[in-house]
C-alpha cells in the first residue's frame, strides 16, 4: 500500500481521496434528508390524525346516562387529503364501544387526558398508525372515560417516503459528481505549478545549468532550492574539471615545445641515418602530443564560450578563407591543394568569432591530416533561401563505414585511423560549436569520389 | 345456491327478467346472461343500474371484447353493500350509485386493486386508492310536472321550493315524492349531502313530511308517478334516468335547483375474491374511457366523466370520495340521521 501510494500520481491521489470524501458526504446528505423528510411527513400524519381525533372528542356528548358521538364529517375527510389511505376509529366509553370498528384494538398506553399518543401496529392485515385520544365526558354523576382511537394505513406515507428517497438519492448522485468533477479541477490546478516547473526544467539545453527561477508556491520552495544548490555544485564542479584540463594541456605543452626545439636542434647536428629517423619520429610524436593538448584547451575554451556565445555579424568566406590562410602551410608539407569555392555572395550569420574559426580550422586540419600526399581539399561555402553551408571535402580515406553519428563524440574516432595519431576532438568541438549557433554538422561521405566531406549548416540570419 | 335458483329461472337467453326471488339473504332485483359463443369466461357484474339503463354498454362492451360472457345482477344499493360486505357473495365487479357505502367497501378491505392506462387517464377525484373508479356524474336533480305547476312559478332554489310548497298545500299533499333513505342508499347519500350542504334541506324535509310525501326506493319509480301525473314534484331524483325518461314523456320538467345541485359519481370496484379480475378490470378500462362512446352517452343517458364540469360550474357540487364519506355511515350518526329525518318526514 505504502509503495503503491508512493508512485501513484499526486493528481490521482487528489481525486480519489476528494471523490471519496464527496461520496462520504453524499452518502450522510442522502441519510439524512430521508430521515428528516420521513420525520416531517410522518407528524405530518400524526398531526392530522390528533385534529382528526380532537375533533370527534369535541362531538362527544351524553344523552339519557349514555355517552353518544356526532362524528363531524370532516373528521374523516380530512384524513383524506393527504393521502387516499384506509381509515378506521372506535370511540370507547367505559370500555364499551360506542361507534365505530369493534375490532379496532385500543393502544397498550396510559390514558393521559387531552394527549394525543401514537402508536405504529397492525389492523385488518395492514399496518396502520393509531391515534388515542382520552377525554372525559360528563355522565350525569360521574364522568364517563372515553377513549378515540383513530388508525389510518400508511400508504400515503410509503409513497412519499419513496419519492422523498428518490428526489435525495438524485440530489445525492448530483452531488457526487459535481463534487467530483470539482475535485478533477482542484487536483488539476494543484498539480499545475509542479508540471510547470518539470517543464522549464526539461526545457533546458544539455549544459544550462544556471538557477531555476520560475515562480512556484512554497510548497515547491524546498525543492527548487535543492535543484539550484545541486546544479550550481554541478557547475563548479564541471568548471574545475574544464579549468583542470585546460590547465594540464597548458602545462604540457609548453615543455613540449622545449623538448621540440632541442630535438630540431640535435636532429640537425645527427648522422647517424638510423638515429635521425628514430628522432624524426620523435619529433613527430612530440608534434601531435601538443595538438591534442591544443585541442583539448580548444575544448575546453569551446565549452566555456558556448556557454557565454557572443554574437557578432560574421561573414563565413572571410572566415573560410582566413582559416585557409593559416593552415597553408601544413598543406604544403604534404603537397596539398586547398581549393576555395567561396561562392556565396552574402554568406553573414550571427556568432562568435574564434568558436567558428576554431570548428573551420580544426575540420580543414583533419582534413589535411587524414589526406594522402598531393591531393586537393575543397572549402566551399554555398547559401540556398534558408540556410548558409560550409564543406570541406578531402580525397582521403573517408569514415569508412563507421557510425557517422558516433563521430562527434568526444575522443571518438573512426575505425580506420590506427596509423594516425588523433585526440578525437576535432569533430567534437566543431559539433558543439554549430549546436551553439542552432546550425547542424553533417558528415558525409564525398559524393564526387574518394574521401570525406563534412558540412557546416547555419539558419541564415 | 343462488346459481342454481338463477340458471332455472333463466332458461331462455336475451329474455327481459323481472324481479327473481330466491332463497337467499340479499336481494336480487332483476338478472340477466349476456353469453358469447366460445367465451373463455363470465364475470359476474353487480349493479345497482337498471338492465335496460346500462344495456347498451355490455353490449358494446363485448363487441370489444368478444371473449367474455356477462352475467348482470342489478340490486339496490343497500343490497349489493349487504351482499358483499356481509355475505360474501362472488361477483367480479360491483357497480353502485352509492359512493359512501362503495367507498365503505373498499376502505375496510373488500375491494382489489386494479390500475391501467385507461385508469390512470381518470382525473383523480375520480377514483380512490386504485380500487374504486368513477365512470359517470349524474346529477340529482327536481323533476316537476307542467300540469301541476301550470299556475305556480316554477322554483329555481331550496328556499323558493320550501315556500312554494308551504303556500300551495292543495297542490302538492300528497303529491311530493322523494327517496325513502332509510331503504335506499342513494337516497342516503343524497340526503346526508344536502343536510351538509343547506341549512334548508331540514326544513324542507319537514314541510315534505307535512305534505305527506310519498317514499320510494328508486329514482325509476318517482320519475313514472311524476309522468302519471300522481306526483306533482320528485325531490331528488337522479338526472340522467329523468333525462332518459323524459324523451318519450310530455309534461315533465327537468329543473336543477340553483343554490346547488349534488353530482354523485357512478363507481365501479372489483370485490376481493372476484374469480374474473382481469376480465372486470377491462370492464373497469372500458367504463373509464366511457367519454369515447358518445353513442353510449346517447343511448343510457349516463354522463361520462368529464374533467372540464367538475371544474366550470359552480353551482355543481360534486361529492368528493374519501374517508369523509364514511362518517355518515358511522351507526351513531345514521341512527341520528335517520331519527331526525323519520320524524320530520313521517308526521301523520
Amino acid at each position: 500500500m505504502i509503495r503503491f501510494l508512493a508512485t501513484t500520481s499526486i493528481r490521482r491521489r487528489l481525486v480519489v481521496q476528494l471523490s471519496v470524501m464527496a461520496a462520504l458526504l453524499s452518502i450522510v446528505f442522502f441519510v439524512a434528508v430521508r430521515s428528516i423528510a420521513e420525520q416531517a411527513a410522518a407528524d405530518t400524519q400524526d398531526n392530522i390524525l390528533a385534529a382528526s381525533a380532537t375533533s370527534i372528542a369535541d362531538a362527544l356528548y351524553s344523552e339519557r346516562g349514555q355517552v353518544r358521538v356526532e362524528l363531524p364529517y370532516s373528521a374523516l375527510s380530512m384524513l383524506g387529503t393527504i393521502s387516499e389511505d384506509r381509515v378506521f376509529y372506535r370511540v370507547v366509553a367505559d370500555d364499551e364501544t360506542v361507534t365505530g370498528y369493534g375490532d379496532l384494538a385500543v393502544p397498550d398506553v396510559p390514558a393521559r387526558q387531552r394527549v394525543a399518543q401514537f402508536v405504529t401496529s397492525e389492523y385488518r392485515g395492514e399496518e396502520v398508525r393509531v391515534v388515542s385520544l382520552a377525554r372525559a365526558v360528563s355522565n350525569g354523576e360521574r364522568a364517563a372515560d372515553v377513549r378515540i382511537i383513530i388508525a389510518q394505513t400508511r400508504r400515503g406515507l410509503a409513497v412519499i417516503s419513496s419519492q422523498i428517497t428518490s428526489t435525495a438519492m438524485a440530489v445525492a448522485i448530483g452531488f457526487f459528481l459535481m463534487a467530483t468533477a470539482l475535485s478533477l479541477l482542484a487536483a488539476q490546478s494543484a498539480v499545475a505549478p509542479l508540471k510547470k516547473l518539470a517543464q522549464s526544467v526539461t526545457r533546458r539545453g544539455p549544459k544550462d545549468l544556471r538557477p531555476v527561477v520560475t515562480k512556484t508556491p512554497g510548497e515547491l520552495v524546498p525543492l527548487v532550492d535543492a535543484l539550484n544548490n545541486f546544479m550550481m555544485r554541478l557547475r563548479a564542479s564541471l568548471t574545475r574539471s574544464e579549468e583542470f584540463i585546460a590547465e594540464a594541456a597548458h602545462r604540457v605543452r609548453t615543455p613540449l615545445a622545449t623538448v621540440r626545439t632541442q630535438a630540431e636542434v640535435v636532429y640537425r647536428q645527427m648522422e647517424k641515418p638510423a638515429n635521425r629517423k628514430a628522432l624524426r619520429e620523435m619529433i613527430r610524436a612530440v608534434d601531435e602530443s601538443s595538438r591534442s593538448a591544443g585541442q583539448l584547451l580548444d575544448h575546453a575554451m569551446v565549452t566555456f564560450r558556448t556557454d557565454q556565445l557572443e554574437r557578432d555579424e560574421i561573414d563565413l568566406c572571410k572566415l573560410a578563407a582566413e582559416t585557409c590562410e593559416r593552415l597553408q602551410p601544413t598543406a604544403e608539407l604534404k603537397d596539398i591543394e586547398i581549393i576555395r569555392e567561396l561562392v556565396a555572395e552574402r554568406a553573414m550569420i550571427f556568432g562568435d568569432n574564434i568558436l567558428l574559426q576554431n570548428a573551420v580550422r580544426n575540420i580543414l586540419d583533419n582534413a589535411i591530416k587524414y589526406s594522402p600526399a598531393e591531393s586537393s581539399i575543397v572549402v566551399r561555402v554555398t547559401q540556398d533561401d534558408d540556410t548558409i553551408k560550409l564543406s570541406v571535402t578531402d580525397q582521403g580515406r573517408g569514415f569508412a563505414n563507421a557510425d557517422l553519428g558516433k563521430l562527434t563524440a568526444r575522443f571518438s574516432r573512426g575505425v580506420n585511423v590506427d596509423d594516425i595519431v588523433g585526440s578525437g576532438l576535432g569533430l567534437t568541438i566543431a559539433d558543439e560549436v554549430v549546436r551553439a549557433h542552432n546550425g547542424q554538422l553533417r558528415v558525409e561521405s564525398n559524393k564526387e569520389g574518394v574521401g570525406a566531406c563534412v558540412v557546416l549548416v547555419f539558419k541564415r540570419s | 345456491m343462488r346459481r342454481s335458483c338463477v340458471q332455472t329461472v333463466l332458461a331462455s337467453l336475451f329474455t327481459f327478467v323481472s324481479l327473481v326471488f330466491c332463497a337467499q339473504a340479499f336481494e336480487i332485483e332483476a338478472q340477466k346472461r349476456y353469453p358469447v359463443a366460445g367465451a373463455q369466461r363470465t364475470i359476474s357484474i353487480l349493479s345497482t343500474a337498471d338492465i335496460a339503463v346500462f344495456e347498451p354498454i355490455i353490449l358494446a362492451f363485448q363487441l370489444a371484447n368478444p371473449d367474455i360472457s356477462i352475467n348482470y345482477v342489478t340490486s339496490g344499493s343497500t343490497e349489493v353493500m349487504k351482499a358483499i360486505y356481509e355475505e360474501g357473495a362472488q361477483f367480479d365487479l360491483v357497480i353502485s350509485s352509492a359512493m359512501d357505502l362503495q367507498t365503505k367497501l373498499a376502505n375496510d378491505g373488500f375491494a382489489l386493486d386494479y390500475s391501467s392506462e385507461a385508469t390512470a387517464s381518470l382525473p383523480s377525484w375520480a377514483k380512490w386508492r386504485n380500487q374504486l373508479f368513477g365512470f359517470t356524474q349524474e346529477p340529482a336533480v327536481m323533476v316537476i310536472s307542467e300540469a301541476a305547476f301550470a299556475n305556480l312559478d316554477v322554483p329555481r332554489t331550496r328556499q323558493e321550493l320550501i315556500e312554494t310548497l308551504r303556500d300551495n298545500p292543495e297542490t302538492f299533499a300528497g303529491r311530493v315524492g322523494t327517496y325513502d333513505v332509510r331503504t335506499s342508499g342513494l337516497g342516503y347519500l343524497f340526503a346526508t349531502q344536502d343536510s351538509r350542504n343547506t341549512e334548508s334541506f331540514w326544513r324542507l324535509t319537514e314541510v315534505m313530511g307535512r305534505l305527506d310525501a310519498q317514499l320510494y326506493c328508486c329514482s325509476g319509480g318517482m320519475i313514472a308517478d311524476v309522468a302519471s301525473g300522481k306526483l306533482a314534484l320528485a325531490y331528488n331524483v337522479l338526472g340522467s334516468y329523468a333525462e332518459s325518461q323524459l324523451q318519450g314523456t310530455d309534461g315533465l320538467k327537468i329543473v336543477p335547483l340553483d343554490d346547488f345541485v349534488g353530482v354523485m359519481l357512478r363507481t365501479a370496484l372489483i370485490p376481493k375474491g372476484a374469480k374474473q379480475a382481469e376480465g372486470a378490470g377491462r370492464m373497469i378500462d372500458f367504463l373509464a374511457r366511457l367519454r369515447t362512446h358518445p353513442e353510449l352517452t346517447a343511448a343510457t343517458g349516463l354522463p361520462p366523466i368529464v374533467e372540464q364540469t367538475q371544474l366550470s360550474g359552480t353551482v355543481l357540487r360534486p361529492i368528493r370520495l374519501g374517508p369523509g364519506l364514511l362518517v355518515f355511515l358511522d351507526q351513531l350518526r345514521r341512527e341520528t340521521f335517520l331519527r331526525s329525518w323519520t320524524s320530520s318526514i313521517k308526521q301523520n
